[in-house]
């Protein structure tokens, strides 16, 4: 029996279209974007074919999209590029307690060069209240940077609606969006941003090749320095075979997103229904609706969550678990703590997303895998009887 | 990630379970370090001549847990409390550097289950549950420690500014 791989959060394998596509291109292509010859312009057609493609799917102008060498690339770009293109009109900078860490150490390291930092509280579904954003906004602020979906518990965040408030205070708004674009529909001009970080290898494109969306003069200075490339917005020389992968990607998933969607999401509810019969003390994490349709966040009580995932890709079934930041001590992952749920329970978490390739068979296998893995480490805890007891 | 030795005790731990009348009890750990291990044992003749253990933890916790279980089994009490995390580690045939303190919980929770015994022995009843307490309220929330010379470092720092070793991230 084949692996179950539930863990396209973590990366999806490629489309059949789009390897098809990259093959064509290295057996076609290897000119330099950048060269006026016949052989360099094939190759530039290749990168602006590509640079459509990835417009069309989040309804931008070409233009307004660079290349990158994935999300977090995109983002560093983003969050840097703004903090020294407006290092002269203010130093301030607004997020959350649940973003990614390329986003938390990009501001770290901003720390260090005197940025100052607000970072945000959610609410126990994680969401961020846009009064707040609108309520930490001082002259001195230059941008705010939020989520659009968080990628481990799958809450979507009000975006237009922050966008608005900070468009009303002229500040630069950027949203992550990597655990979205492919996957719900985005579209930058209703959502009102002026930056927005999108990853290929989260909608079936290869790995290491990624988008930042610049809305048409938002001032952005360049994460990397050197030539011309990108519009002068990111030298070095394109990743062009992951850039045609990510187009390719991009174009199917924007025709097979209306068959795609309802898919993923009744294999995520069947999951989730499933395991809440199967599994008893388990809590779902994220907001029960406003969330991405292919996770699952599941805190499985009295339990670790490392020993679960073991336990189960034993089993022949892949996931993920946020249980360790391993700094000396194991870590409970920051995004759950945010929302609320105390050390123990975030320990015992297994996040799940289903893909294009899951079926009703692999779910129900593992509604039937897990709740005995479940039982022998529960049976192991010491923390299961004594709450028990209590 | 981990070795065969890990991946066998974590599959098929030895000795998982209470001893209802053990003669000591050991416990260590608490929810915000990831791990809690509880040791119990039984002894005759100064040896220990039962031991069991339940384990809140990662694959490596466990697999210390019934390793050490095992180790510690026949051994007199002397012998027992000689054993080290480092031989832990070593008969596990290794531990992720990130994971290396899993194996100070297994000695912790053995010696402290031992010197429970000894307390006993003579005449002195600990508060299990007042050191329970004490274990979980000492990290203060967010304290982060270098896993190579276990100074208090800033959370996500990429490097302990004590001992200048990279720390080692999961993801």
């Amino acid at each position: 029996m084949g692996v179950i791989y539930l863990d396209h959060l973590s990366g999806t394998p490629l489309h059949p279209k789009v390897k098809e596509a990259m093959i064509a291109h290295i057996n076609t292509v290897f000119g330099n974007p950048v060269s006026d010859h016949r052989i360099g312009q094939q190759a530039a057609q290749a990168l602006e074919k590509a640079r459509s493609q990835v417009a069309a799917l989040i309804n931008a102008d070409p233009k307004e999209i660079v290349f990158e060498s994935g999300g977090t690339e995109s983002v560093n770009h983003a969050i840097k590029g703004v903090a020294i293109g407006l290092r002269e009109k203010g130093r301030h900078i607004i997020t959350t307690n649940i973003e990614h860490k390329s986003v938390l150490n990009s501001l770290r390291t901003l720390r260090l060069l005197d940025y100052q930092v607000t970072s945000l509280d959610v609410d126990r579904y994680g969401l961020v209240d846009p009064a707040q954003v609108e309520k930490a906004i001082t002259p001195d602020t230059i941008l705010i940077s939020i989520m659009l979906a968080n990628n481990e518990i799958g809450t979507i965040e009000p975006i237009a609606d922050i966008a608005k408030i900070a468009q009303k205070h002229k500040v630069v708004f950027h949203t992550d969006a990597v655990a979205a674009v492919g996957v719900i529909p985005v579209d930058v001009k209703e959502l009102g941003v002026d930056l927005l970080s999108l990853a290929a290898n989260q909608f079936y494109g290869p790995p290491g090749v990624g988008a930042l969306y610049i809305k048409r003069g938002t001032p952005v200075w360049p994460l990397l320095d050197g030539g011309m490339q990108e519009n002068k917005r990111r030298a070095g020389t394109e990743n062009l075979i992951g850039i045609v992968g990510m187009g390719v990607a991009a174009e199917m998933a924007r025709l097979e997103m209306p068959e795609r969607l309802p898919r993923l999401r009744a294999l995520r509810d069947r999951l989730k229904e499933g395991l809440l019969a199967q599994i008893p003390e388990i809590i779902i994490n994220g907001h029960p609706t406003q969330n991405l349709p292919h996770l699952l966040s599941v805190s499985i009580k009295y339990v670790e969550g490392e020993s679960l995932m073991l336990m189960l890709d034993e089993e022949g079934i892949a996931v993920a678990t946020r249980s360790a930041c391993a700094s000396g001590s194991l870590r409970a992952s920051h995004v759950l703590i945010a929302t609320g749920l105390d050390f123990a329970t975030a320990q015992g978490t297994l996040l799940f997303s289903v893909g294009r390739d899951t079926t009703e068979t692999d779910i129900d296998r593992v509604i039937e895998t897990l709740p005995p893995i479940v039982q022998t480490l529960r049976e192991m805890s010491p923390l299961y009887k004594k709450e028990q007891a209590l | 990630m981990y070795s065969e030795i890990v991946m066998n005790h974590f599959k098929n731990p030895r000795n998982v379970g209470e001893i209802p009348d053990a003669d000591g009890v050991g416990e260590v750990g608490n929810p915000m370090c990831g791990d809690i291990m509880n040791v119990f044992i039984k002894v005759k003749d100064n040896r220990i001549a039962d031991i069991k253990f339940k384990t809140f933890g990662c694959g490596a916790a466990i697999a210390v847990s019934s390793m050490i279980t095992e180790m510690a089994k026949g051994k007199t009490l002397e012998e027992a409390m000689r054993i080290s995390n480092k031989d832990v580690a070593q008969a596990l045939g290794g531990l992720p550097q990130n994971k290396l303190h899993c194996s100070n919980l297994g000695a912790d929770a053995l010696h402290a289950a031992i010197k429970n015994y000894l307390d006993r022995k003579a005449g002195k009843v600990p508060d299990l549950e007042k050191a329970r307490e004490e274990h979980v309220a000492a990290p203060g929330g967010e304290t982060c420690y270098c896993p190579y010379c276990f100074k208090e470092v800033a959370e996500e720092a990429p490097f302990c500014i004590f001992c200048g070793r990279e720390i080692p991230h999961e993801h």
